[in-house]
């Protein structure tokens, strides 16, 4: 990323970038510093569904990184559990973001798609940060 | 024999129906006012429930209620129960946890049912179930039965410690451990027998209908025992007594076992049918019986054969852990105890054995029992001991197996059984020629050139069926007899309608059972109807698993057609104006001995509804008689199959290339219909040994929950199955009768193991044999330095 951390932590914590980079989120209102109440729309093989939950940040070492995750109820369609860890690096004047995905789920999710959760979570968490990342890099606008 | 009688291949006279899809199945019965189930269902493996808000469901369109275990519990409905008392080692009885059809507070499995939306339309319910809003707390899940046991698993029933529900034990430990110190070899192996998900291709449906006028309840519900489900849903769960109570199992589109058992769905759709006033209907999705139907084997075992110089078998010792998943099914704790390790003597005359079985818990759908249940996993031990001990000891399989065969009748095994008749060389011999055994060698080599690697396996199985002399099973803690019941109704025209307790659900009985009727009766078959599945016309029954139908369900017929027989030639010594003793019967005629005096069968039927030519003091008028038939012994069906593969050393893919059958079945009534049923159990027992296996994963997740997933054996998975018999006539009922329908999924997965096993060199092969777990053990082998 071509700005320097500070600029993109304060971006990781700011409810109106994450919700527009959370693939599929209708919602979210922080409720606290670090929680905020979501609903999101997620599809993972045959099933979609829309989720009611949480996204928590947590592990938070300001300009350096943090754990973003999250857990959703989609009734019948079963739970959805998952989140990053995020580490940011200076690099050039910009920013290295790493991240490391990881991601489990339950109910008729894991009954008909647990062999496509990895990939799809890996989508998921590719599709966030690429949002991100348009919305940080200036040179994106 | 006639061309409709016992031993003729006739054709199925019910598959006109099926295949041209007029049966009528649970699913094409429509009650007028009928509205729909959905079941909520837990996500979680293990989880506490802390609150369920229904009201947003209550209020969506279509909705008549939402009900929850706490509903269930108010209506002082009973919990399920499973129906065999097993004792531990030091006398304590098995540990069964409450199992409520809605669970309340607490679920154990996914799928686990806690609440039910019935509305006018699925679609409504479904919509509604969506809007329920349940607050879960996630509690650590097992899904390994061993794992279970540890101290450190999450403790799923308060009554079970360790979520360990019995220790059982079979046999004499000291007389075993003295054999194994005398052994010269002793062949051990720890053996995992997979779960299997049962797939009928009619999933599981219930409807429940209250009638308010009479007070009395009708469940339509496909199930393999009707009569057996009333008396639980009657006198357990408490729904209404038994005579305000109607079961019908019309059409039931198989069921392996797995619709033996009374389910949650059931006893809810009848409850709610109650508690809206109107009829109420479930019907399965596929997914929901990959999740809640109940599954079959789950074994963990080590096993132990010593064998003397000679190859002469001396011992056997068994542990086995036994998954029964979160709740006890209806019959779950005989499958791994009285149907398991009293068949562990195989084939074999075995002096000492001893078998230890745990029976656990796990956060997984419960285990019960599935075609074969007990015999399979027994087979399998005992066949591949007896496999890898030849090879270990460098005999020849059948060899060894000929020199232990039991070849005295009748045979008490020390694990309860007497085996009553059997000649299991014929067979193995038999199977032998068919399956031109001398040509393996050369057959092996023409493999070799093409780069494939040829093996041949054995699997001698034995079988106890016919289940069971009541007082036998009652002694080993059975809540329930097995025998069965017949009533044979003559109607005037002499057309006959028999009514029996035996329920088929794919076996072909209106077939089978007709033309035992047609040879004894000397009418058509098509004279002869057959009524079952319901406890409005059928007394009492005992329902078909078990191999049962034919050596305990027809012997019944027999014995109502004796007093038939009977009956009739009181009346034609009216009608020919003779003295009783003189009636002779035969091919559908009376005649007086010594005449030529006769009548026709439908002459005798009719006079006996007219009574013109007799008093009432004299005769009762009518032709109609029953009887209970409760047989001697178990029967034993055994013999020898013989499965050759060829297997792709590059792909690891095994190919079956020939299959020889050749069963002992006793008096065989239909060979077609034989022939089919060996057929679909070589299927299902090639589909466990290759290819099927219900996975659950670290957080008892089940992903192997479609046929996405869950591998179902297919038609390129078998060759052309050569099926021949060997008959010893069984002594113990009055047909001869031994059964046949469990035999292919009881012999077959040793035989393809041992197959698999002697083409590729390496015993470690687990089951399903994939292509990917064979090519693992492939590089395995080549990976170790050569031997000399």
């Amino acid at each position: 990323l071509a700005v320097p951390p500070q600029t993109v932590w304060e971006k990781l914590n700011d409810p109106a970038v994450l919700k527009a980079c959370i693939p599929g989120c209708e919602q979210l209102d922080k409720t606290s510093d670090t929680e905020f109440a979501a609903v999101a729309t997620v599809k993972i093989g045959p099933v979609k569904a829309k989720f009611k939950g949480r996204v928590t940040l947590s592990d938070l070492d300001p300009p350096h990184g943090y754990k973003i995750s999250g857990q959703g109820d989609g009734g019948v369609a079963g739970f959805a559990k998952g989140g990053a860890t995020v580490k940011l690096t200076p690099k050039d004047g910009g920013t290295l973001l790493a991240y490391n995905v990881d991601a489990q789920i339950g109910g008729k999710l894991a009954q008909l798609g647990q062999r496509l959760v990895n990939g799809a979570a890996k989508k998921v968490a590719d599709d966030f940060f690429e949002n991100f990342a348009k919305t940080v890099n200036p040179a994106a606008v | 024999m006639s061309a409709t009688g016992i031993g003729a291949a006739v054709r199925r006279k019910e598959d006109h129906r099926f295949i041209t899809g007029s049966g009528h199945y649970t699913d094409d019965i429509n009650r007028p006012g009928q509205v729909y189930a959905y079941f909520l269902r837990s996500p979680h493996a293990h989880a506490t429930i802390k609150s369920i808000d229904i009201k947003p469901a209550a209020n969506m369109p279509g909705v008549l209620a939402v009900l929850t275990g706490a509903d269930l519990a108010g209506d002082k409905i009973g919990n399920l129960i499973c129906g065999w008392m097993i004792h531990s080692k030091d006398g304590s009885p098995m540990k069964m946890a409450p199992h409520p059809a809605l669970a309340s507070g607490k679920v154990c499995h996914v799928g686990d049912p806690f609440a039910v939306v019935i509305a006018e339309t699925l679609a409504q319910a479904r919509d509604a179930a969506e809007k329920i809003a349940v607050d879960y707390e996630v509690l650590p899940a097992v899904a390994d039965p061993v794992a279970a046991q540890k101290p450190e698993a999450p403790q799923i029933h308060e009554i079970a410690r360790n979520n360990t529900i019995y220790q059982w034990h079979l046999g004499d430990a000291k007389s075993v451990e003295a054999a194994f110190r005398s052994a010269k070899h002793v062949t051990k192996l720890d053996i995992v027998n997979n779960r299997l998900v049962p797939n009928p291709i009619e999933p599981r449906a219930a409807i429940g209908d209250y009638d308010s006028g009479t007070g009395s309840f009708t469940l339509w519900n496909t199930t393999q025992n009707p009569h057996v489900a009333r008396l639980v849903i009657a006198a357990f769960v408490g729904m209404a007594p038994e005579h305000k109570l109607r079961v019908i199992a019309p059409d039931v589109g198989g069921g392996f076992g797995s619709k033996i058992f009374i389910y949650p769905e059931e006893v809810v759709a009848l409850w709610a049918s109650k508690r809206v006033g109107r009829p109420v209907k479930w019907v399965a999705d596929r997914s929901e019986a990959f999740l809640a139907d109940a599954h079959g084997r789950d074994h963990v075992t080590h096993a132990e054969m010593a064998f003397d110089g000679d190859g002469k078998i001396l011992g056997l010792r068994a542990k086995t852990v036994a998954n029964l998943g979160a709740y006890m099914s209806t019959f779950s704790s005989s499958v791994p105890t009285y149907l398991y390790a009293t068949l562990l003597s195989g084939q074999y005359e075995i002096p000492h054995i001893y078998c230890e079985v745990d029976a656990v818990y796990t956060n997984t759908a419960p285990v019960d029992a599935y075609r074969g249940a007990g015999r399979p996993e027994a087979t399998f031990v005992v066949e591949r001991l007896v496999e890898v001990g030849a090879r270990e000891m460098g005999q020849d399989p059948a060899e060894l197996r000929r020199n232990n065969f039991v070849k005295k009748f009748p045979h008490q095994t020390p694990v309860i059984m007497t085996y009553d008749v059997g000649d299991y060389n014929a067979s193995l011999k038999k199977a032998m020629e068919l399956a031109d055994c001398k040509g393996f060698g050369k057959r092996k080599r023409e493999s070799a050139r093409s780069g494939k690697l040829r093996g041949i396996g054995f699997s001698s199985y034995i079988e106890a069926c016919g289940i069971a002399p009541s007082q036998a099973v009652g002694s080993l803690g059975a809540g329930v007899g097995l025998w069965e019941s017949a009533e044979v109704r003559v109607n005037p025209t002499g057309s006959v309608e028999i009514l029996t307790g035996s329920h088929t659900h794919g076996q072909g009985h209106e077939t089978t059972f007709a033309q035992l009727v047609s040879e004894r009766l000397g009418i058509p078959i098509d004279n002869v109807s057959i009524v079952h599945g319901d406890t409005d016309k059928v007394q009492f029954g005992m329902g078909t698993y078990g191999s049962r139908s034919g050596a305990v369900g027809m012997s019944a017929i027999v014995k109502a057609l004796d007093k038939i027989e009977a009956k009739a030639k009181k009346v034609a010594a009216f009608v020919l104006e003779a003295a009783e003793g003189d009636i002779e019967f035969k091919d559908g005629k009376f005649s007086v001995a010594g005449t030529d005096k006769s009548a026709a069968w439908g002459d005798i039927t009719l006079n006996a509804y007219i009574a013109h030519k007799f008093s009432g003091q004299e005769l009762e008028p009518g032709l109609k008689e029953g009887a209970f038939y409760d047989p001697t012994n178990f029967t034993f069906p055994a013999g020898c199959h013989i499965c050759e593969v060829e297997v792709d050393v590059e792909t690891g893919k095994t190919e079956i290339v020939a299959w020889t059958a050749v069963d002992d079945f006793g008096i065989v009534i239909n060979p077609m219909i034989v022939e089919g049923q060996v057929h679909g159990g070589i299927a299902q027992g090639v589909g466990q040994a290759l290819c099927e296996g219900a996975v659950y994963d670290k957080d008892a997740q089940l992903i192997t929950g479609s046929f996405m997933d869950y591998a179902m054996p297919r038609a390129d998975h078998l060759p052309s199955i050569t099926v021949d018999t060997t008959v010893t006539k069984c002594p113990s009922n009055p047909l001869g009768i031994k059964g046949c329908g469990e035999a292919g999924a009881i012999a077959a997965p040793a035989a393809v193991i041992n197959a698999i096993t002697d083409a590729i060199g390496s015993e470690e092969i687990a089951m399903p044999a994939t292509a990917q777990a064979v090519w693992a053990a492939l590089q395995k082998l080549n990976r170790m330095p050569q031997a000399a």
